[in-house]
């Protein structure tokens, strides 16, 4: 049984994701930049690049599988790292407390989406759209338009320069002799969660099923509105410690961070082999997407590719690869 | 229209029917539900091409490849289902695959002027500018008849038009026919209502499985030759029941009503109640309301009926199918495919789907225990398939049907709503699921069948009560069974036997039945 599983595992989309991350993994070997993508380094700095994006893609997958979408991601990451460096920076905030109200707020938000998509049945890209805007705005209006950094202003004017909370450093810091970076073990923390409440929590089987059918699901006694609800909760409470790992790696709160963050989020669910129909897929596709994407784009980086070039050939790969997908239907 | 064969595959919908329109005729076209009416009529209408046979109109062979090519010969169609676009205007659907234009520009005025005739015409008070979406059912399927019939057509088919139509409005849909028939035209009348067939007909084609059964002027038939022609088989091969014990009540309703959020009504006052180990079937035709009335039962409409569900002689309140599944109610709804089952998930997860809370341990389903489950299933049902982690899909409809079947058994169901538990399924596997069933009740489960084969009906239920327009009109025991008269009353044709066999039921102690009328 468990060989049969693997078997049909790599003939279905696992393998269709595997075959293009191992094309990607290739690129990097032919395209190497003289021995650089043989680095250790290289890999450690891709893991912490692709880290928070790989958190928003998490959340993403769950709301995706019931075939919706959370465009809102990018902007409530904003919210989070202008919160979180408010309240650490600014406030002197407990660590602890402000993680704890920073992921409430993202929770808050991503709620907002899950009431509007569930209970009042919007068509989620337009819930999320909204929200998307109102979250921007809000984190603009927080800090009234400006980095949240150690650098303040007093009511006089004077400058005053503030020490950089330690769990900044802390956040950014590596761990097992400088091969992994904190904000690496909070993105694989979240992967874990995510895939356990996907794969194996009665939650995840509604979701999919929602997905799948959302009428016979109803009809099956499911408590689709609560589920769907959940989804979107879950997503906004992702958004909320991508942003304040995000925070931590610019040492700063930028209202505009995370902006168009959400697509490679969706690229990198979409590329693993998740259905944006719903009612197909997992985490680990989203996993495989995941590396697919971060990886591509380090390798270009260490070839030195200008950014122009960087997007459209990452468009050109997307393409590819959801093209690569739909022969395996 | 001659010698028309039609042929699915290696089904044979339709052999060899000959069929004639006259001018300024209506021909009613009857029979059972798959006795091949709309296959007919859909080959009229250039949407299949017949196997075999030949279409003439004024005396010239045609061979209408799609609906618009039907159009321009002088072949319209009214389709049961309505196929205007409700977010356009009255104006823009009555233009919609004619416009008038001026170099390729369309010419506002001209199609203004042309709705304002077509709706003087249907004397219905709408302004061209509404949308469709705003203005009442009947009116909108009104508007889709004069569209129809704007375009001057030789042929005009209309498939149940006045389903849908309130009293007021089928009588302008008659008088509408009336002009029609005056102008020369010939119509095609599909209808389950005795009072239109005898209002209308001028002649009247009988079809049964794909047969032409008997056709001839309207004049030669009443209602009971009419209804023995559509029924007409022989029921010698029917599945017997095995005999059960009843049991105690386990569903009650009391005066349960649903009405459409536009008013109309779905049924309305609704009593029946149901012993553990029967199976009840209701009959009716097509908008009977007896499919709402099981999903209004199960919750799928929330808490909007009206009325009273017991369980158990225990009033259950606040409906909805999550409550429905906890207290044992299951619910086999008549389109599987759109909402029965999950058809990209697993057989497995599709079976454990109602029950999962079984087969989890703090919320997390376990999958041995759900491999065991669904396992079991398909032994229990012999669901034919390849492996149980293949996607439902895959599966062929008999065997899809078990699947949902298999959902139901394992909630530990007390009572199971079927509708139409048999559609689209092989005979082989119809009589396993009739098996089924009959096992189902032998461990005291109750059932309330919906099917349109009145011979599955028959054979399969304890008591058949027959609803027409929303209403149960009449109640008949196993030995009152009588395709004739169920058919009759189904089609609201109230004969004064039926209502004497109902008196005497009243006085006979037979508590359900007292409840009932």
């Amino acid at each position: 049984m468990t060989n049969n599983r693997f078997a049909k595992m790599m003939t279905g989309y696992t393998g269709k994701a595997l075959i293009s991350l191992l094309v990607v993994i290739l690129l990097g070997i032919i395209f190497n930049a003289d021995g650089a993508f043989f680095k250790l380094g290289t890999h450690r700095d891709a893991l912490r690049q692709l880290s928070v994006y790989g958190i928003l893609a998490c959340g993403m997958t769950l709301v995706i599988v019931t075939g919706g979408i959370d465009l809102s991601v990018g902007s409530i990451l904003a919210v989070s790292s202008v919160c979180f460096s408010l309240f650490s920076i600014h406030y002197d905030m407990a660590p602890a407390l402000a993680i704890i109200l920073c992921i409430l707020i993202g929770t808050a938000l991503g709620s907002v989406s899950g009431t509007l998509v569930a209970g009042l049945k919007l068509q989620p890209f337009i819930a999320t759209l909204a929200m998307m805007t109102f979250a921007r705005g809000f984190a603009k209006y927080i800090t009234g338009g400006q980095k949240i950094s150690t650098y303040l202003t007093d009511a006089d004017g004077n400058v005053i320069i503030k020490e950089l909370p330690q769990i900044f450093q802390f956040i950014d810091s590596r761990i097992f002799g400088g091969n992994l970076t904190i904000v690496s073990v909070i993105f694989l923390f979240c992967f874990l969660i995510a895939w356990v409440l996907l794969a194996r929590h009665k939650w995840g089987r509604e979701l999919i099923a929602i997905g799948g059918n959302e009428e016979s699901a109803r009809l099956s006694g499911i408590p689709v509105v609560l589920s769907k609800f959940a989804a979107y909760a879950f997503s906004g409470a992702m958004c909320a410690i991508a942003g304040i790992c995000q925070a931590a790696q610019e040492t700063q709160g930028d209202p505009e961070a995370g902006a168009s963050y959400e697509l490679t989020a969706i690229a990198m669910v979409v590329i693993g082999g998740t259905s944006l129909a719903g009612g197909r897929g997992g985490m680990g596709l989203t996993f495989l997407g995941i590396l697919i994407i971060g990886y591509l784009e380090k390798i270009l980086s260490i070839n030195a590719v200008p950014e122009s070039g960087r997007l459209m050939i990452t468009g050109f790969i997307i393409i590819l690869a959801v093209l690569m997908q739909r022969k395996a239907d | 229209m001659r010698g028309i064969d039609m042929r699915f595959g290696a089904v044979t919908v339709l052999q060899d029917v000959d069929f004639t329109i006259y001018p300024g005729e209506v021909h009613l076209l009857a029979g059972e539900n798959g006795a091949g009416k709309s296959t007919l009529i859909k080959i009229l209408g250039g949407i299949y091409k017949p196997t075999a046979g030949e279409i003439t109109l004024d005396g010239t062979v045609i061979a209408p490849t799609s609906p618009l090519e039907a159009n321009a010969l002088g072949i319209s169609v009214i389709h049961q289902e309505l196929s205007l676009i409700p977010q356009m205007t009255v104006m823009e659907n009555l233009g919609l695959g004619r416009y008038n234009t001026r170099w390729g520009f369309l010419s506002p005025k001209s199609m203004e002027d042309e709705a304002i005739r077509v709706l003087q015409s249907l004397s219905i008070d709408v302004s061209p500018y509404d949308d469709v979406q705003d203005i009442a059912l009947s009116q909108q399927q009104l508007i889709e008849i004069g569209k129809a019939t704007s375009i001057n057509s030789r042929v005009i088919v209309m498939d149940e038009p006045s389903s849908a139509l309130s009293e007021r409005d089928a009588e302008i849909l008659f008088s509408l026919i009336e002009k029609l028939k005056k102008s020369g035209c010939g119509i095609v009348y599909i209808t389950h209502r005795m009072e239109e067939i005898q209002r209308l007909a001028d002649r009247i084609t009988v079809l049964r499985d794909g047969n032409l059964v008997s056709s001839g002027p309207a004049s030669d038939y009443d209602a009971r030759r009419l209804v023995k022609h559509m029924v007409g088989r022989e029921l010698g091969d029917h599945y017997e029941r095995s005999a059960t014990q009843l049991g105690d009540e386990v569903l009650k309703l009391k005066d349960f009503s649903l009405s459409k959020r536009d008013g109309t009504r779905l049924f309305s006052q609704i009593n029946l109640s149901l012993r553990a180990g029967e199976i009840l079937g209701i009959g009716g035709l097509q908008g009977s309301g007896a499919s709402a009335l099981l999903a209004a039962t199960f919750g799928a409409y929330g808490e909007r009926p009206q009325g009273q569900v017991l369980l158990h002689g225990e009033e259950y309140r606040h409906l909805n199918p999550k409550r429905s599944t906890q207290k044992g109610l299951g619910f086999v709804t008549n389109d599987r495919k759109a909402d029965g089952l999950v058809l990209p998930m697993s057989i497995t997860h599709n079976i454990t789907l109602a029950s999962l809370k079984n087969y989890s341990k703090w919320g997390f389903p376990i999958q041995v225990k759900e491999d065991e489950a669904a396992m079991s299933s398909q032994q229990e049902l012999s669901i034919r398939a390849a492996s149980l982690d293949m996607p439902v899909q895959g599966l062929s409809g008999g065997n899809q049907q078990k699947v949902v079947l298999a959902k139901w058994m394992r909630i530990a169901p007390k009572v199971i709503l079927m509708d139409e538990p048999t559609r689209g399924v092989d005979i082989g596997a119809k009589w396993e699921i009739y098996a089924l069933l009959d096992a189902l009740v032998a461990q005291g489960v109750g059932i309330i069948l919906i099917t349109s084969e009145l011979s599955e009906l028959m054979a399969l239920s304890d008591r058949i009560a027959v609803m027409h327009r929303g209403e149960m009109v009449q109640e008949f025991r196993p030995s009152q069974y009588n395709p004739e008269s169920i058919l009759a009353a189904a089609m609201g044709q109230s004969n004064s036997e039926s209502l004497t066999n109902m008196e005497n039921h009243s006085q006979s102690k037979q508590p359900s039945a007292k409840e009932r009328m």
